[in-house]
């Protein structure tokens, strides 16, 4: 079978592992040179000034090029092949996105021009803003946050600052599902609140009756991405909104499942208070590596003057920063990272209206294809249809044949395929965790499908080292005890890994 | 000593008198995996039943050891300082957990044989 998803065919010269930078360092050899100095020497006397070299690894220009492309060719990426990574739409990132944030006028501007001198870049976040409050059913947003986690403390800080303010102070629980992304609970700590898990039913909903039992006095609000994590669309969410509300608690929407639902439902209309949307899952922005993302927080009206500031402005036909009155504070410097939500505004722009009603529709509807494929070789997590991920398991393949969802995920790499999200959600035993997205083919997801069937043939085997995968990657299967155990960051302390060997 | 009791959450847990020692079972190290770091409780600590003692982490995630019933530390394992990979390697002996002194029996617990068909 061949398919546009499927990157078996990469090639691989050699099978020598790649030189560490510091082993291709000979000393004096330099990619940059200084330019002489044409001002008067300065002879600065402190403390923090370093006589010594620093001990950098010294190359060529070439050498130094040759050296990150061959590093960047054993990676796996959304453009080289299938990525159904789930909740982390790992979808394609259109070229004419990078083109637009590559235009002088954007990417040379410096974030502390005088807004009157950066008109435009305003405007773009204005417009921006306007199209995330429409399609999220919100009234402002921020574009601080950097990242979804982000967003979910800064949701979480105006819901404590908004509750202080109102003189709310026996308010300090957080309610999380069971099912929830683990930096749910995390944020809510961080942010200061205590957390009370609610169950998830066995429909994979969670559990209406036992959140009524968890709701009382101090409850400040429910964190809930809709549809959960496992792709199951929350359908009693009126109710659970007015559970939460009726108890003077904020619902806070975890936009990580976004995708999902664009153009077909809104969080504002299912009663959410605050939403933070990923435009690197949502809106295309690249994403991955640590990357810089963008992971804007909107709010009801009614919580304006609590967001990170400064925020834009329109006042006439110009645009203003604003500090809100009663502001957090900042969550990033200056105003996010704004090349990113340029991007995510071309990819709106280039979508149009029709596009983006379509949006959830066409991911709901790969992911379904997609699971009714898979289901005649892995068994389906929840019976229900599911939205824009699903979720599969292994368990009674555990049990027959000592199959994980570690070797379907690790042989996946194999057969040129990313691995789908393992092991989570935690409440389902042996996870695997599929999101298509939108942008693959038919084709590609009747390969994955017949791939896996292959691959479970495979591990049946029971001559089969189920540890022997991946066999045809550049790396095998790492140690991941010794570094979580010993952690080496720096090149040269290989004695410790030696010795732990 | 009595016979070992195991508990729904995995741990398992024998009685000496009024002393008690915790671990955890076979089956939960091997679920778990290879174990990177064991938090443990400090000596006189005391935990009301269900309440979690310690923490557990394991490369591909982290668990807690619940108390089996009202219980207040007398010893931990040192050793897994060091060693946590003692509870992978003998998880009903050399890799116990905590040891504690109990006011009331709360013997809860399942027989190897009703926690075998639980697990299974």
């Amino acid at each position: 079978m061949s398919s546009g998803g499927n990157a078996s065919s990469l090639p691989l010269v050699g099978g020598l592992p790649e030189p560490t930078i510091k082993e291709l360092s000979k000393p004096g050899r330099r990619s940059f040179n200084y330019p002489a100095l044409d001002v008067p020497e300065e002879n600065i006397e402190h403390e923090a000034i370093k006589t010594e070299k620093a001990p950098l690894p010294e190359v060529s220009e070439h050498d130094l090029v040759m050296h990150f492309s061959r590093l960047a060719h054993r990676n796996f990426a959304v453009d080289l092949g299938f990525y159904p990574l789930g909740s982390c739409t790992m979808k394609y990132n259109p070229r004419f996105a990078d083109w637009v944030a590559s235009l002088p006028g954007f990417s040379n501007t410096h974030p502390a021009t005088p807004s009157k001198f950066s008109q435009g870049s305003l405007e773009i976040l204005n417009v921006l803003e306007e199209y995330l409050i429409e399609i999220t059913g919100m009234d402002f947003a921020s574009f601080q946050p950097p990242a979804g986690a982000s967003g979910e403390l800064t949701g979480l800080l105006i819901i404590k600052r908004y509750l202080e303010n109102n003189g709310f102070d026996e308010k300090t629980n957080i309610i999380v599902p069971d099912s929830a992304h683990g930096t749910n609970p995390a944020s809510a700590k961080m942010a200061g609140f205590n957390v009370v898990e609610v169950a998830t039913d066995i429909n994979g909903l969670v559990d209406v009756n036992e959140l009524k039992t968890l709701v009382n006095e101090k409850t400040a609000g429910l964190m809930l991405t809709n549809p959960n994590t496992g792709g199951l669309f929350e359908e009693d969410i009126l109710e659970i909104s007015s559970i939460i509300h009726d108890a003077g608690g904020l619902l806070y929407y975890d936009g990580a499942n976004l995708n999902a639902i664009v153009g077909v439902s809104r969080p504002g209309d299912m009663g959410f208070d605050i939403v933070h949307s990923n435009l690197h899952k949502t809106f295309a922005t690249p994403h991955g590596g640590g990357g810089p993302g963008s992971g804007p927080v909107a709010v009801k009206e009614y919580l304006k003057e609590y967001l990170p500031g400064p925020i834009v402005k329109k006042v006439n036909d110009t645009y203003e920063w604003y500090q809100p009155q009663f502001s957090i504070g900042r969550m990033h410097g200056y105003h996010g990272n704004f090349l990113v939500a340029l991007r995510a505004l071309a990819y709106m722009k280039l979508l149009g209206k029709e596009g983006l009603d379509n949006l959830g529709s066409y991911a709901v509807l790969n992911a379904r294809y997609l699971a009714s494929v898979l289901s005649k070789t892995l068994p389906l997590a929840y019976a229900k249809p599911c939205m824009h991920e699903f979720v599969a398991t292994v368990k009674e393949l555990k049990k027959s044949h000592k199959i994980k969802a570690y070797d379907v995920g690790k042989a996946m790499l194999d057969k040129g395929f990313h691995s789908p999200t393992i092991y989570f959600p935690l409440i389902i035993e042996e996870a695997l965790m599929f999101e298509p997205t939108e942008t693959q083919s038919v084709d590609t997801l009747d390969d994955l499908a017949h791939s896996i069937s292959l691959i479970i043939e495979d591990l049946k085997d029971n001559n089969q080292n189920l540890s022997n995968y991946p066999k045809n990657l550049p790396v095998g299967r790492p140690n991941e005890l010794i570094p979580a155990k010993h952690l080496t960051v720096n090149w040269g302390d290989f004695e410790l890994l030696e010795i732990t060997e | 000593m009595t016979e070992k009791k195991y508990l729904e959450t995995h741990e398992w847990y024998s009685v000496n008198d009024n002393e008690i020692t915790v671990g955890i079972s076979d089956f939960a190290q091997s679920e778990l995996g290879d174990i990177v770091f064991v938090t443990l409780p400090t000596v006189d600590e005391s935990f009301s039943k269900g309440e979690g003692m310690v923490e557990i982490e394991a490369t591909k995630t982290v668990a807690e050891v619940y108390a089996p019933m009202d219980i207040t530390i007398t010893e931990v394992n040192n050793k897994l300082d060091s060693e946590p990979e003692l509870i992978n390697g003998d998880p009903c002996g050399e890799g116990w957990i905590v040891k504690g002194s109990i006011k009331d029996l709360d013997d809860i617990g399942m027989s190897y044989q009703e926690y075998e068909s639980f697990i299974s």
